[in-house]
């Protein structure tokens, strides 16, 4: 089994709400010279078989990841 | 006294909960989130329910740090009232002043439907005029209404009758501080004040807060 | 295919007389923003250019219309000092396109329209249709969809408190996503969209501008959805949250009288808000779009055709801008000056201090083709033979069976997914006939409802018309509403193609004459054509929203059973059919023409009957016929009922028979002479007695028995089976 690490998030260019108002709330709070602040999600898998890093990114095309509004990227936890 | 009701960017129901207060009779003060202190004379706040900062992050987390919820610590240090709906529930929780935290429910999804719930701990100036065992008929409406918290230290004021549970450690609806003057529940009351929408259950709660 | 093999104005889909009148209109080429701009704004989608000559036929006017068609939406007065902003619109293609974020940003806008005439929203409701619920691909696009207008609807603080969906095979390719909401004003307070005064600031309010959508209007609204990926544009995302605090930020400048005009960004963005503005004040503006706050590096055409999200464009007085500045920081919001209004008529964008674009901002608004459409009948449909429909064996199991088909079973799971409580004014809550809104401060109470009799229009498109319109009138009825005022969103195929234009017309037609008989308006409305696949073209699907008044909230009327003893009542006339049928279950058949002057008596009836508290509940006969009605009322006020229905022809068809109008009220038995008296030449038909916890019906020799326990099972069962 292989621990698989998905990382997804909004787009390039893709409104972002959340980091819009996790910025706002920085700079509310003091935090100067925080700019394009972008939220995303991890997801974490196991994964068997032969390929898991190919198996996950089919599962992202599939399920995992809104590719009209999400990037994503797989990486195989060390 | 007058009950102070606090707004958020985002806050929905800040109006309904204003009227709720005079419906018993109270006189209630809107009160900015960017503001520092509370207005003088106020016996009670109220932090309404609603979608505050869009509940980016987490529900409640950006309006906790707002200057105004110092204020309202200091209020409750002072023996002050604290009554949190919903979003202002998750806000009190996010700021420390109730325990736990909210969860998305267990259904995944908003749900809106009137709701049962029952006073399980009347040691508190919100519950004492109802009494433990009283049933009330208040909507619920939330995304995440799921309380995680620890039931045998924490003190919860009201829980859910029947199915409705969204997923809540012990089917809690409302919990208390540990002095018993911070109440944060789900259901909203301040939609069941009116016999034209088909409940007055929740006058009760207001009823406090206009006295205080 | 790709756009270098053809010229720039079809790749943007532009015919080529179209680019001949913009270059004889311009007395010049375009430049490629100007092509672009042309292309957006001479749409269907903003130019209606093959429906505009048909809808005139709709009544339009009446002693409180305020504003009608033309404006953001339509404005009628209810009370002295108050009036209601009302105004539904489509958001199909998007919503095919990505359920989730197409049905929340079609929501965003249509509120966003209320506000532009300095509305307060204060409900919205939602017409749905998927195909059948069995395909994965239409499950998928209805618990997103609803799941989007949820997100929305929900974060912004608006109740959802009713609408519609069906689900049939017709829909699988195209689904329909139309949003409708209804604010309040002070008639004095109405603003509208007409730019005025040169040298005013015209301010850019709410979120900066990127991607999203860039050649949505035109690309998606007029072509075919097909299998061509790169035509697709960046999907527009919703941003709720934003459209809360502009929300609040645009009704304080209004109600401190701070702005000249406003108007909302929607499809073509900036090009159409700009050009609409000037051309509706017969002024000019100059923009700037080096001052737009951008999200990431755009061009000047897509600068201003971008459909980013809650932005709304307001006209502010030079000397009340950095107040109208103020107030929008204090929302949080983005305000900046990107432009003048001017007195020579122009819309002019500068970028790089270069002019970029110049056009009479007429030229982009009243001067699009109007084609009339080729008006070719359809052959008549040929009415039902029964001997065709088998009967069925057990008429309790089938009615079971119809109750928990999702066209008919409980929508429970979708209006509990949406706040229809937000405001503390909702007094009648969705799953009924009409919602009912307390308005706010006020003892007056508001219906609203969203209906359409697609099958019908299918069949007989002037028949469906009208079955639509007074569909609604009966739902608005049934509360103890009067009619005030109706919007509407027309969907339909491609125009251009078989009979799709002849039932435009004869759908308009049968709407107008239906609105005729109840007295009401259209006052405002939206059209969305090209509804087809190569494989499916969806029914004419002309979908009617409608408000009504009750003047005392207090006598609305509900529709489950109250009292153990009450009489039950059918209200109205005409025969039952299986034509169209929910129990036929498909558009085949010729079903009745409705009488729409009987039926506006009927809902003057009911009206009346509300008012003088005679009747204990009302609700209207539609999908099902007389069966499901009454299981409804009964699941409703779990009680049962004893009745006994006349039957014509067939105990199916009278049990599970539409058609006419008509309506199960329930009454106390010692107002029931009153009733009668009141009823004038309307039919009552005394069919059973409330009670009990059954529901037994006798038709003729038949007899159908179902508990309420089984028949709530069943209907509240249908839909969560399927998606779950």
């Amino acid at each position: 089994m292989t621990r698989v690490v998905v990382t997804v998030m909004p787009k390039a260019g893709v409104l972002d709400p959340q980091g819009q108002t996790v910025e706002g709330a920085l700079g509310r709070l003091g935090f100067g010279g925080v700019s394009d602040v972008r939220v995303g999600k991890r997801i974490e898998l196991e994964v068997g078989g032969d390929d898991p890093l190919a198996a996950v990114h089919e599962m992202c095309e599939r399920l995992l990841v809104n590719a009209l509004i999400e990037d994503y990227d797989v990486r195989a936890e060390s | 006294m007058s009950v102070a009701v606090l707004r958020f960017p985002g806050s929905l129901d800040h109006e309904s909960a204003q009227r709720a207060v005079e419906s018993v009779g109270g006189i209630a003060t809107s009160v900015w989130h960017a503001d520092a202190e509370l207005p003088a004379g106020v016996g009670a706040v109220v932090v309404p329910g609603g979608f505050s900062y869009g509940d980016h992050l987490r529900p409640g987390a950006v309006a906790s740090r707002a200057p105004i919820m110092g204020a309202v610590r200091r209020h409750v240090d002072r023996g002050g009232l604290v009554l949190g709906i919903c979003n202002g529930f998750q806000v009190l929780c996010e700021a420390g002043l109730l325990p736990g935290a909210l969860r998305p429910n267990a259904t995944l999804t908003f749900v809106c439907r009137q709701a049962s719930v029952e006073v399980a701990d009347d040691g508190s100036p919100w519950t004492a005029p109802l009494g433990v065992g009283a049933r009330l008929s208040i909507p619920i409406k939330n995304n995440q209404g799921a309380w995680f918290g620890h039931p045998e230290i924490d003190r919860v004021a009201l829980r859910y009758v029947g199915d409705d549970r969204l997923g809540s450690v012990t089917a809690a609806a409302g919990v208390l501080d540990e002095s018993g003057r911070v109440l944060g529940l789900m259901p909203h009351p301040e939609e069941a004040c009116d016999p034209l929408l088909g409940s007055t259950d929740g006058q009760s709660l207001f009823g406090v807060a206009a006295a205080a | 295919m790709s756009g270098a093999t053809k010229p720039k104005h079809r790749a943007l889909g532009l015919t080529d007389r179209e680019a001949e009148r913009i270059t004889a209109l311009l007395d010049r080429e375009p430049t490629d923003p100007e092509l672009v701009m042309f292309s957006l704004m001479w749409s269907e989608h903003c130019s209606y250019k093959h429906s505009r000559r048909l809808l005139g036929r709709f009544p339009s006017e009446g002693p409180g219309v305020l504003q009608g068609p033309g404006e953001n939406a339509g404005v009628v007065e209810i009370e002295p000092g108050r009036a209601l902003a009302l105004k539904i619109e489509s958001h199909n293609h998007p919503s095919a396109v990505e359920p989730f974020e197409g049905a929340a940003t079609g929501v965003g806008g249509i509120v966003r329209d209320i506000l532009a005439m300095g509305a307060r929203p204060i409900a919205l409701l939602d017409s749905l249709r998927f195909g059948e619920l069995r395909s994965a691909r239409s499950r998928h696009l209805f618990v997103r969809s609803v799941a989007g207008i949820g997100h929305y609807g929900n974060c912004i603080g608006v109740p959802t408190v009713g609408g519609e969906v069906a689900f049939d095979d017709r829909y699988e390719d195209s689904c329909l996503v139309n949003a409708m909401c209804v604010g309040v004003v002070e008639p004095g307070r109405v603003l509208r969209a007409a730019a005025s005064g040169a040298d005013n600031a015209v301010v850019l309010i709410g979120n900066r501008t990127g991607a999203d959508g860039i050649g949505g209007a035109s690309i998606l609204a007029s072509a075919e959805l097909d299998e061509d990926e790169d035509r697709r544009p960046s999907v527009q995302v919703s941003d709720p949250f934003t459209e809360r605090k502009l929300m609040d930020c645009c009704l304080e400048l209004a109600s401190s009288d701070l702005l000249v005009a406003l108007q909302d960004l929607g499809a073509a963005g900036l090009t159409s808000a700009s050009s609409e503005m000037a051309a509706k004040g017969g002024v000019g503006i100059d923009i700037d779009l080096d001052a737009v706050p951008l999200r990431q590096a755009l061009t000047p055409a897509e600068i201003l055709v971008s459909e980013s999200q809650e932005r709304m464009l307001a006209v502010v007085e030079p000397r009340l801008l950095d107040e109208v500045i103020r107030v929008c920081r204090r929302w949080e919001l983005d305000a900046t000056r990107i432009g003048v209004v001017t007195d020579d008529g122009d819309l002019v964008a500068r970028s790089g201090g270069e002019v970029v674009a110049r056009i009479r901002a007429t030229s982009l608004t009243d001067e699009a083709p109007a084609y009339r459409v080729a008006l070719h009948a359809p052959s008549p449909s040929e009415p039902l033979d029964l001997a065709d429909v088998p009967e069925p064996t057990d008429l309790a199991t089938a009615w079971r069976e119809l109750l928990g088909r999702p066209n008919v079973a409980s929508k429970r799971w979708v209006f509990e997914q949406y706040d229809h409580l937000v405001g503390a004014n909702t007094i009648v809550r969705p799953g009924g006939d009409a919602a009912v809104v307390r308005l706010p401060g006020s003892n007056r109470a508001i219906a609203l409802t969203t209906d359409c009799a697609e099958r019908h229009a299918e069949l007989d498109a002037r028949g469906g018309g009208a079955a639509s319109v007074l569909e609604a009138a009966r739902n608005i009825a049934a509360v103890g509403a009067r009619p005030l005022a109706a919007t509407d969103c027309l969907n339909f195929a491609n125009p251009e193609k078989g009979s799709t234009g002849w039932r435009l017309r004869e759908v308009i037609e049968g709407m107008s004459q239906a609105l005729e008989a109840l007295g009401i308006p259209i006052v405002s409305g939206n059209v969305s054509l090209y509804n087809e696949s190569p494989a499916r073209a969806i029914y004419p699907t002309p979908v009617v929203g409608m408000v009504g008044v009750i003047e005392d909230a207090a006598a609305r009327v509900g529709h489950g059973f109250v009292d153990s003893g009450d009489v039950v009542l059918i209200a109205g006339g005409g025969r039952p059919r299986l034509d169209a049928s929910e129990w036929l279950g498909e558009a085949r058949g010729c079903p009745d023409r409705p009488d729409a002057a009987s039926e506006a008596r009927l809902c003057e009836l009911l009206a009346r009957a509300g008012e003088r508290r005679l009747v204990q509940s009302a609700h209207d006969v539609s999908g099902g016929g007389v069966a499901v009605a009454l299981a409804e009322c009964a699941i409703a006020g779990r009680l049962g009922a004893d009745v006994e229905l006349p039957v014509e022809r067939r105990a199916d068809e009278a049990l599970f028979g539409e058609g006419g109008g008509r309506v199960v009220v329930t009454c106390r038995p010692r107002n029931l002479d009153a009733l009668r008296d009141a009823a004038g030449g309307v039919p009552l038909t005394e069919i059973g007695t409330v009670g009990g916890d059954l529901l037994r019906v006798r038709i003729g020799s038949d007899m159908a028995e179902l508990s309420v326990a089984d028949a709530t099972n069943a209907y509240e069962a249908g839909i969560p089976e399927v998606v779950a």
